[in-house]
């Protein structure tokens, strides 16, 4: 593989952020509580992130736009974060059960 | 041989073994744990990618903020525990299927990386510095700055309304 950076090929960033982001998908889609569901939709947006800032840095480091857009998925992480929670008190008030198979109404 | 690539080898076997101990975990305080475990060592991958400023700011917002707000959720209602995922009855086509479309996904993936050419590497010294980032936010990538910005205005007002007492 000729794209090296320090001795480290690219591919090496590939595929370690695609095996974060394939188990926080298993996470996001299997785990039968609502905040797990929302760590591995986190553990998405962080693989994201490492493929960004890869891609940024071997591919195009002269334009700053790798950086800007892995501190765009920063904050829409942390949105995704806070709305979550704040959905999940909400039906926890109401369902008293955080267990996203019982939510299967469109009205509660 | 290069110093980088021994720790970049730990450093993604950490990272990959923090993510399965986050879905393993019956636990999901020790879950959340292994999630912060996973942002500090993606931070320490940032570094090594020479973008400082991102590293710390994965530090401070995501291993910092978001982590105490998910701890914080985790134990005002009491959902420590994590039960076993298993499958709903009338759902055992999806497990064979699953496993054929991961195959094919796998089979795409490793294509892709070891078979096709890559783009050539560019060479030039990265600038990431905070005042670059900040240049760039408020120069090309203005417009895009202003609709997250909205987008952090309508989530903090989501989530006020959605967790106000009624």
């Amino acid at each position: 593989m000729q794209n090296l950076l320090n001795g480290i090929p690219l591919w090496w960033y590939l595929a370690v952020s695609a095996a974060l982001f394939c188990i926080g998908l298993y996470g996001a889609l299997a785990r039968k509580n609502a905040i797990a569901l929302l760590m591995g939709v986190e553990l998405m947006l962080n693989a994201a992130n490492i493929n960004l800032l890869a891609f940024w840095r071997y591919l195009a480091p002269t334009s700053s736009g790798g950086l800007a857009f892995a501190a765009f998925v920063l904050v829409i992480a942390a949105a995704e974060a806070a709305v979550g929670l704040a959905l999940i008190i909400a039906v926890y008030r109401i369902t008293r059960s955080i267990d996203p198979e019982k939510l299967d109404q469109m009205k509660l | 041989m290069n110093p980088d690539l021994p720790v970049l080898i730990v450093l993604g076997a950490v990272s990959v073994a923090s993510a399965l101990g986050l879905l393993l975990s019956r636990n999901a305080i020790y879950a959340a744990l292994f999630l912060v475990l996973n942002f500090g060592v993606g931070a320490v991958i940032y570094l090594v990618l020479n973008a400082p400023f991102i590293a710390v700011v994965q530090v401070s917002v995501y291993a910092g903020a978001i982590m105490v707000l998910f701890l914080f959720v985790i134990m005002l209602l009491g959902a420590e525990r994590l039960s076993p995922g298993e499958n709903p009855p009338g759902m055992s086509f999806q497990r064979p299927l699953a496993i054929a479309l991961g195959g094919v996904l796998l089979g795409l993936a490793l294509y892709v990386l070891f078979v096709r050419q890559p783009p050539t590497t560019a060479t030039a010294l990265a600038d990431s510095s905070p005042m670059a980032v900040g240049l760039s936010l408020f120069g090309p990538y203005l417009f895009p700055f202003e609709v997250v910005s909205i987008l952090l205005l309508v989530a903090m007002v989501g989530a006020v309304v959605l967790t106000r007492n009624r």
